[in-house]
């Protein structure tokens, strides 16, 4: 069987170049679809990955959004005081109330402007949110018009990064800190002091309240507490849960685009692999004649000719895959439709959609190989020996 | 007496274009005793090719019956015809038909790759079968890196390497120069000889087909001379 695979393998290398327009036919479609699964993988690392498991997210009743969202200061007051929430070292009750508002922005390099979120918390935050660290500078100071920024946008927006004075509302604001959170959303985001950003749009209200539970299982006893006191009239969602719904609608959108164009690709990439796999039957007419001859029999020419095209397949494969590891340089950004505002995130390669990946440029290599390997398969003997040809 | 070892019984064998019959044998018989060799000859059409194709049971009989190597060959499902082919039939072509992409010992193991010969043994079955055709020292080249006699003779070694009942060459000298083709059949003869094989040879070639014992000539389907 070695020998047979061998003979498969150099024949692949002889037929290099129609081999190679083959390969890479299959691998630009293969890469197509890497691409969208990757998007699919930013996407969700920026916006699911958002969430901690363990955090919880309070917004008003009916409210679908933390900007449409609405909780009095009374109302954070009382969520506050509820058994189950973690506590800092220092015995605060982790639960932040924060304001959501959307600015807009000039993008460095480009016309039009964008929004942006700007997020008024509390230093806390950074223990609630333990993705996000601090890359630059230092966090802002309780009641001050200090802010920190996300590495999207000190790359995308605010180039100058600390030190820059930012219009927000009604007052100026002083960038002094970058922060980074491993691709997630809030990256796409700018912190500061949340009673100063209140106080900067004449709100009496915060937009949401993120707190963490003191176990995983004490979800259900803090969304009782909540749904018991009328004065609440808040909704509980894990906050892994709310990120994940925001992503929905944008993930579905670019996943059904992509996977549509994938569709249409692949079916070119079929018909041209089965065409070099057709070719190569042709021209091999009279020496796949003289194995059936020898005593090979049809499941063995069709075993050969469909390695053969497996392996054209998997070298396609493999190119996308190194095509994909490229792009993770990539960051695209995209409007997120439950905020309104510019999100910014990385294609991200993962094993599953290398293996997806791969899979997929095996399947289509074998669809394509198969018809032509049955031919030969079926061929007459006599006749095969009879053609013109190697 | 030894059985024939190729017993043609009133064989007749047609091809259909559409609606219209054409027939190549008719109402044919031959019996070949083991250990002949025997030269088939006639112009182009007259059925030679056609009765190497029917012993390999590579064609199939309109009627009448053939046995080969101890096979009713026109009775056998493909699968065991394929099983027998291996064991018991070896090919020369007129073009070779060596795979560009194998080296000589790799195109003349390929028949060994059907038996349940080990590795070692079935290295040592290709280089004995290339000894015999004078190219031991030609084991790792590629059939572009050989002349049209050498590539022959590879084909040859291919043939032989299994060790089968009946070699089958159909025009072996046909793509070859004078020189060569003199020494690919002194070759044959030599296996002959040596190794005591049935030969049945198609060729157009008289100088040919007096290395064998016995020539058939062929036309329109039936026994000219002999």
């Amino acid at each position: 069987m070695k020998l047979l695979l061998a003979y498969s393998l150099r024949n692949v290398w002889v037929r290099s170049s129609t081999a190679g327009l083959t390969i890479g036919g299959l691998a630009l479609v293969s890469l197509i679809l890497l691409a969208v699964l990757m998007l699919g993988n930013g996407l969700n690392r920026a916006l699911i990955e958002s969430g901690s498991p363990d955090n919880v997210l309070l917004l008003r009743k009916g409210a679908t959004t933390e900007i449409a969202s609405g909780i009095y200061r009374d109302q954070a007051h009382i969520v506050r005081t509820l058994a189950d929430i973690a506590h800092t070292s220092g015995g605060e009750p982790l639960a932040i109330p924060e304001l959501v508002v959307l600015i807009s922005l000039a993008k460095s390099g480009a016309e039009t402007p964008a929004n942006v979120v700007v997020r008024g918390t509390r230093p806390d935050a950074f223990r609630l949110r333990p993705q996000v660290r601090l890359r630059q500078g230092r966090t802002w100071q309780p009641g001050t018009t200090e802010i920190v920024i996300g590495t999207q946008i000190a790359t995308r927006f605010l180039r100058d990064g600390i030190g820059t004075h930012l219009r927000i509302g009604k007052r100026d604001w002083l960038v002094v800190g970058i922060t980074e959170s491993q691709g997630t959303a809030f990256e796409s985001e700018i912190w500061g002091d949340v009673d100063q950003l209140m106080s900067a749009y004449g709100r009496d209200s915060y937009s949401s309240l993120t707190l963490r539970l003191s176990s995983s299982s004490a979800f259900q006893s803090i969304d009782d507490a909540i749904a018991a006191d009328t004065r609440l009239l808040l909704q509980v969602k894990r906050e892994r849960d709310y990120y994940r719904e925001k992503s929905m609608t944008m993930a579905t959108f670019i996943r059904l685009l992509g996977f549509t164009f994938t569709f249409i690709f692949a079916v070119g990439a079929v018909l041209g692999g089965t065409m070099t796999m057709y070719g190569a039957v042709a021209s091999r007419t009279r020496e796949i004649g003289m194995l059936r001859a020898l005593g090979f029999r049809p499941r063995q020419i069709l075993s050969a000719l469909l390695f053969e095209s497996l392996m054209l397949g998997a070298l396609a494969g493999l190119l996308a895959i190194g095509g994909g590891m490229a792009l993770q340089f990539v960051t695209l950004s995209t409007m997120n439709f439950s905020t309104f505002s510019e999100l910014a995130f990385r294609l991200t390669l993962t094993p599953t959609s290398a293996l997806a990946t791969m899979g997929f440029a095996l399947g289509i290599s074998m669809v394509g190989g198969i018809p032509p390997a049955i031919r030969a398969a079926r061929l007459s003997v006599a006749a095969a020996l009879r053609a013109p040809g190697r | 007496m030894t059985p024939p070892v190729v017993e043609f019984q009133r064989v007749t064998k047609s091809y259909f274009r559409g609606e219209q019959e054409i027939p190549v044998l008719k109402d044919f018989s031959l019996s070949v005793p083991p250990g002949r060799f025997l030269a088939i000859m006639g112009p182009s059409g007259s059925g030679k090719t056609t009765i190497l194709n029917l012993v390999a049971g590579l064609d199939r009989p309109t009627q009448g019956t053939i046995r080969a190597a101890g096979l009713a060959v026109s009775q056998q499902g493909e699968s065991d015809l394929a099983r027998w082919r291996a064991r018991h039939i070896g090919f020369v072509f007129q073009f070779y038909n060596l795979i560009p992409v194998l080296t000589a010992s790799e195109n003349v193991e390929l028949p060994l790759l059907l038996s349940t010969l080990t590795r070692q043994e079935r290295v040592k079955h290709v280089q004995a079968a290339l000894g015999l055709v004078g190219l031991k020292d030609r084991i790792h080249h590629y059939p572009r890196q050989l002349s049209g006699g050498q590539e022959q003779r590879v084909g040859i070694a291919r043939a032989i390497v299994s060790d089968p009942t009946i070699l089958l060459a159909d025009e072996p000298t046909g793509n070859l120069d004078r020189t060569a083709a003199e020494s690919v059949m002194a070759l044959l003869s030599r296996l002959h000889r040596e190794l005591n094989k049935t030969i049945l040879m198609v060729t157009h070639d008289p100088r040919a087909a007096e290395y064998a014992q016995e020539t058939l000539h062929f036309d329109k389907g039936t026994v000219a001379s002999s």
